[in-house]
């Protein structure tokens, strides 16, 4: 089921661009942050801490490291420290990076 | 002035005090701790968490010794920890190694070890690994290490749990706590025992104290005629993003902590009372780490820090009984880490001279006061 997301966007009217979120097409607003667009797209979990637990961006300002998410690959990054581009493929991260880079799951 | 209803005063409520006074506490004591305020130095909240033998007291037979029966007690008394706290300590203890690019290090420091098994003899054993022969067994290593040293004894904790841990063992053994009471004077009371004065101008009694307060105990050692003088020596600490996997070794600069993260560390510089962290040196720690293990080149180091060691002259322990005050003990060492078993257990019965207590005299301060006669 999904989670309605309970973050109000701003009204003013801005560029939309497109990304992806474990494959599903999502719209966001150019010049949010990663996490401020997942935050805005659901109200779900954006990923399950090492231990299974749900998490989402809680800071918004680099320090918690609860809005971790897969970026074009790359595992581990900090969602609320990097800008939505259009076409970025973004992923759910289900628990921490692997040595050799990958994720987890 | 009242005496208070404690039997024993700690004052320092870092793993060094806390451990302690657990020790005193279990030993039938009342027990109160006075701790310090959140802005002095504190190395029981900055440290690397090693529960370490390899290569201590390879030039003073007593302190191999002591630290040997250390990390053999160390898994009861993270037990004991465990059934007062509930708390996990993440302690392991299969082994750990240590790394070298410069041969000279690696022959100088493997010499050593030579003279710790002479002190130690079946209590200890090692081994020394040329570099080609430590790929074959972990291939994740770099090129550039030239050699490794392994003791199968020596292993790891959480130290921050370990604190948490000593704080709420001392509470559940009736022991008081007191934060923010830096006890900023201490005189011989007319009546025996001590009268102590906190930094808000607070005065209480004390029967009997111990001081355990690090790098804040200096200017008390002196007021209670102890000649130790301890220095902070600064140490430097990254860690990195988590992983979801486990590091193929311990070493005694990298580390993984039980959650996920890698901590580097290792740095030693003498700058005084400044626990800031430098650029260089944190370059430095992350070369060397990518040098022993090249895959951590691409691990984002999430927070960097500086924490202030608590280093006697000579870098041993200190147990002394004050010459000029009877009732009047000071306890201070680096690596309180690993020595917190015995700080909970058996000093308590140096604390207390019974018939049992260990022979501390060679950790007694008067071999500073010879060092200087000579
Ligand atoms: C970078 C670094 C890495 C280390 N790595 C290891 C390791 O891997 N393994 C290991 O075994 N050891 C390690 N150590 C050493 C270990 O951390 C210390 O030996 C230990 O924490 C010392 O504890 P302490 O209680 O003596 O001192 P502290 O932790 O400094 O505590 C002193 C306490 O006394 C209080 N205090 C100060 N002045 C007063 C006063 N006047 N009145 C009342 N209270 C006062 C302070 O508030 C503080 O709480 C490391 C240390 C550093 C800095
Ligand atoms: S939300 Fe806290 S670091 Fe990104």
């Amino acid at each position: 089921m999904k989670i309605a997301s309970r973050f109000l966007t701003r009204p003013d009217a801005v560029r939309t661009v497109m990304v992806s979120l474990d494959g599903e097409p999502v719209a966001a607003r150019a010049g949010d942050s990663v996490a401020a667009a997942l935050l805005a797209h659901s109200g779900d979990a954006s990923r399950q801490s090492g231990k299974g637990a749900p998490r989402t961006a809680f800071c918004m300002m680099g320090i918690c490291f609860d809005c971790l998410v897969e970026v074009d690959g790359q595992p581990n990054c900090q969602g609320c420290m990097i800008t939505v581009r259009d076409g970025m493929v973004l992923r759910r991260q289900r628990g921490l990076r692997k040595l050799d880079g990958s994720a987890n799951a | 002035m009242a005496r208070g209803t404690s039997d024993i005063t700690v004052i320092g409520g870092g793993v060094v005090g806390l451990a302690t006074a657990l020790g005193l506490l279990r030993a039938g004591r009342r027990v109160t701790v006075l701790d310090g305020s959140d802005s002095d130095f504190r190395a029981s909240q900055g440290n690397f968490g090693l529960v370490w033998l390899q290569g201590k007291g390879a030039g003073f037979a007593p302190y191999a010794a002591w630290t040997r029966d250390a990390v053999a007690a160390w898994p009861g008394f993270a037990a004991t920890l465990g059934d007062l706290t509930g708390l996990d300590l993440a302690l392991d203890q299969s082994g750990g190694f240590e790394f070298f690019t410069d041969p000279a290090e690696f022959q100088d420091f493997a010499a050593a070890l030579e003279r710790q098994q002479a002190h130690l003899g079946n209590r200890f054993t090692h081994e020394v690994i040329d570099g080609d022969d430590l790929r074959r067994s972990h291939p994740q290593i770099g090129p550039d290490v030239v050699g490794a040293t392994f003791c199968p004894l020596d292993g790891h904790v959480n130290p921050l749990r370990l604190l948490r841990a000593l704080r709420a063992a001392v509470r559940s053994l009736g022991g008081h706590i007191r934060a923010d009471a830096g006890v900023r004077g201490i005189a011989a009371a007319s009546g025996g025992g001590f009268d102590l004065t906190l930094h808000t101008g607070e005065t209480l009694g004390a029967a009997r104290v111990v001081l355990c307060a690090g790098l804040g105990g200096a200017d008390l050692a002196a007021e209670l005629g102890f000649a130790t003088r301890v220095r902070p020596q600064r140490g430097e600490l990254l860690i990195t993003e988590k992983l979801g996997e486990r590091l193929p070794f311990l070493s005694s600069t990298i580390r993984q902590v039980d959650e996920g993260g890698v901590q580097i560390g290792g740095t030693k510089a003498e700058v005084g009372p400044d626990d800031r962290e430098t650029l260089d040196v944190m370059a430095g720690l992350a070369r060397h780490a990518v040098k022993v293990l090249p895959a951590l080149a691409d691990v984002r180091v999430v927070r960097a820090w500086g924490a202030l060691r608590v280093m006697t002259p000579d870098g041993y322990p200190v147990y002394a009984r004050s010459p000029r005050h009877p009732g009047a003990c000071l306890v201070t060492c680096h690596s309180g880490i690993t020595l917190a078993p015995l700080h909970a257990s058996v000093l308590a019965d140096w604390i207390e001279n019974t018939e049992t207590a260990p022979d501390l005299e060679a950790f007694d301060e008067n071999r500073f006061a010879l060092s200087d006669a000579a």
